[in-house]
């Protein structure tokens, strides 16, 4: 059975520990939540904001049990986001902590436990499919409305793979190093609530002493950290530390250089800890790979074998699978974690499965002899018109050069050429035609407010229209 | 410059303050820039300027802008 609706099995064992020494039991909490999954009879769609404490988890549990779709969301997601989300999803609820609730001033108060309200927005009946149970943030759509649309079965399938190849039992003990809205900081929570071990909740960063007194008085067994956390952890010159409970490592949420995953794969060995560096995505729940810790001081550079239940594999431009070891293609996975697909605005959770558990990553790979794969890079922009190979970021560069700020995307019919000025809508179609010597019909300029990018300035292709 | 003068610059470059920001009320997490990420960084630099290495007890215990005063202490940085 899965975690959430299988919580009854753990009763008295204790699910998540808050640093005030406040503590669910499975039990508790499967009643906690229940409690509060009884103020949502519709199914309506639920905004959940996550800060990392028992009221955010007994909403997110309440909302699985009773398949209430959810999106969750920071806790201290800046106001201008939340209403930009508020808008495109209009969510029937919302679960926030009570000093939040005046944002939603025409929302009414139906439920309260700790320091969380659930608010009624009077938002029409919500029309989702049925699968449909956590709308979740990717990294690529901070400050967008898109959402990646995950089943129950998702969430439960991968949570047991996890639970499996980490070989998470009922005494171990986990702390929150990331917020629960993020996919890894969640896993990191599914897990062991799949397993009957412990969680204790905290939003204290590695850099507080706060942080450290919970791994110690709550006697921690394993910490999980994105590269970041990594960097961190030398700075602290954590092999120093005292940490004798600690039986566990595990990184994701992005590539440890090489030479760090040698570092800490070496303390490790020494100390008699598992370090695990894993694979995946939001669009696949969390995680895909993963590479065995006695593999770690091997092939520090790698991300692994396929988590158990799913399955990689490499693929050619044209879409021919890749069997010879060390060819580089596109890395495929097949899965039950494979997301329904995404979400932009209230009418998509109406969407079945659009990906049939297959999910191209766009990383580049290859596996080596021991069956082992390797990322290489990302793949890069190409389309193909009229049978000529154009490499989109090449058009992009030579546009700009033309003094044309511009995102191009594209497939093999047609190059997009998003540009936010009107008045260079034909000149841009010009330019490109002479630059690529191609016949115009395979261009089209399109004009949009403005090019999304990250914080980091880099363009957010999946965010053009 | 006095060790306290050049505290206090690695206070105001490492998070972005000014002058009148430096007081007993700083402390970790009180603006916005002193969060792990802006606290890892000042603690590189504060080594760097006094050429000092600091203990993992030290780094976590550095709350506060006068805390961080007593633990250099330790470090032989008189104020």
């Amino acid at each position: 059975m899965n975690f959430y609706d299988g919580m009854e099995r753990y009763g008295s064992a204790v699910a998540f520990t808050e640093e005030d020494g406040a503590l669910y039991t499975y039990a508790q909490l499967a009643a906690a939540a229940d409690a509060f999954s009884a103020s949502v009879p519709d199914r309506g769609l639920v905004f959940l904001l996550a800060d990392n404490s028992l009221d955010a988890v007994t909403g997110y549990i309440g909302c699985l049990r009773a398949r209430v779709p959810a999106a969750l969301l920071a806790g201290g997601i800046p106001s201008e986001q939340l209403a930009n989300l508020l808008a495109a999803y209009r969510p029937n609820y919302l679960w926030l902590p009570r000093g939040r609730a005046a944002e939603t001033p025409n929302a009414v108060e139906v439920y309260a436990k700790g320091g969380y309200v659930l608010l009624s927005t009077g938002a029409e009946p919500l029309r989702a499919h049925n699968d449909l149970a956590l709308l979740m943030t990717t990294s690529g759509s901070t400050g967008s409305a898109k959402f990646v649309r995950l089943s129950c079965g998702n969430v439960a399938a991968n949570a047991a793979s996890i639970a499996a190849y980490l070989n998470i039992a009922g005494e171990d003990r986990a702390i929150t190093t990331l917020p629960m809205h993020y996919v890894f900081g969640l896993s990191v929570i599914n897990s062991h609530l799949q397993a009957g071990a412990r969680i204790a909740l905290t939003d204290a960063s590695l850099m507080e002493k706060r942080f450290w007194e919970q791994v110690k008085a709550q006697r921690s067994t394993s910490l999980s950290g994105v590269p970041y956390t990594y960097e961190l952890l030398k700075r602290l010159h954590w092999e120093r530390m005292k940490l004798p409970d600690l039986k566990m490592l595990t990184q994701a949420g992005g590539k440890l250089s090489a030479a760090l995953v040698a570092e800490f794969a070496e303390h490790c060995r020494q100390k008699g800890i598992r370090f695990y560096v894993m694979y995946g995505a939001a669009e696949a729940t969390a995680r895909m790979a993963y590479l065995p810790p006695q593999l770690a001081l091997e092939k520090p550079g790698s991300i692994g074998v396929p988590i158990p239940g799913g399955e990689l594999w490499i693929e050619d431009e044209n879409g021919n699978a890749i069997t010879r070891s060390g060819v580089v293609g596109e890395l495929f996975y097949r899965g039950p974690n494979v997301s329904l697909g995404y979400a932009q605005r209230r009418e998509d959770l109406a969407l079945g499965d659009e990906r049939g558990c297959v999910l191209a990553t766009g990383d580049l790979a290859l596996r080596d002899a021991d069956g082992v794969y390797s990322i290489v890079g990302r793949k890069s922009r190409f389309v193909k018109l009229f049978g000529n190979r154009v490499n989109l970021e090449d058009v992009e560069q030579l546009l700009r050069g033309a003094g044309i700020d511009c995102a191009c995307a594209g497939d093999d019919s047609l190059l997009r050429i998003y540009i936010t000025n009107p008045a260079l809508s034909d000149d841009a179609v010009a330019a490109a035609q002479r630059l690529t010597q191609l016949h115009p019909s395979a261009f089209r300029s399109c004009v949009i407010d403005c090019i999304p990018r990250n914080a980091a300035g880099k363009i957010i292709y999946a965010e053009l229209p | 410059m006095t060790n306290k003068q050049r505290y206090d610059k690695v206070f105001m470059e490492a998070l972005t303050l000014q002058p009148e920001d430096l007081n007993d009320a700083l402390v970790y997490n009180s603006v916005a820039a002193w969060d792990s990420v802006g606290h890892m960084s000042m603690m590189a630099a504060l080594e760097t300027e006094f050429d000092i290495m600091m203990e993992t007890d030290d780094i976590i215990d550095f709350s506060s802008y006068t805390k961080g005063m007593e633990i250099l202490a330790k470090y032989e940085v008189q104020f």
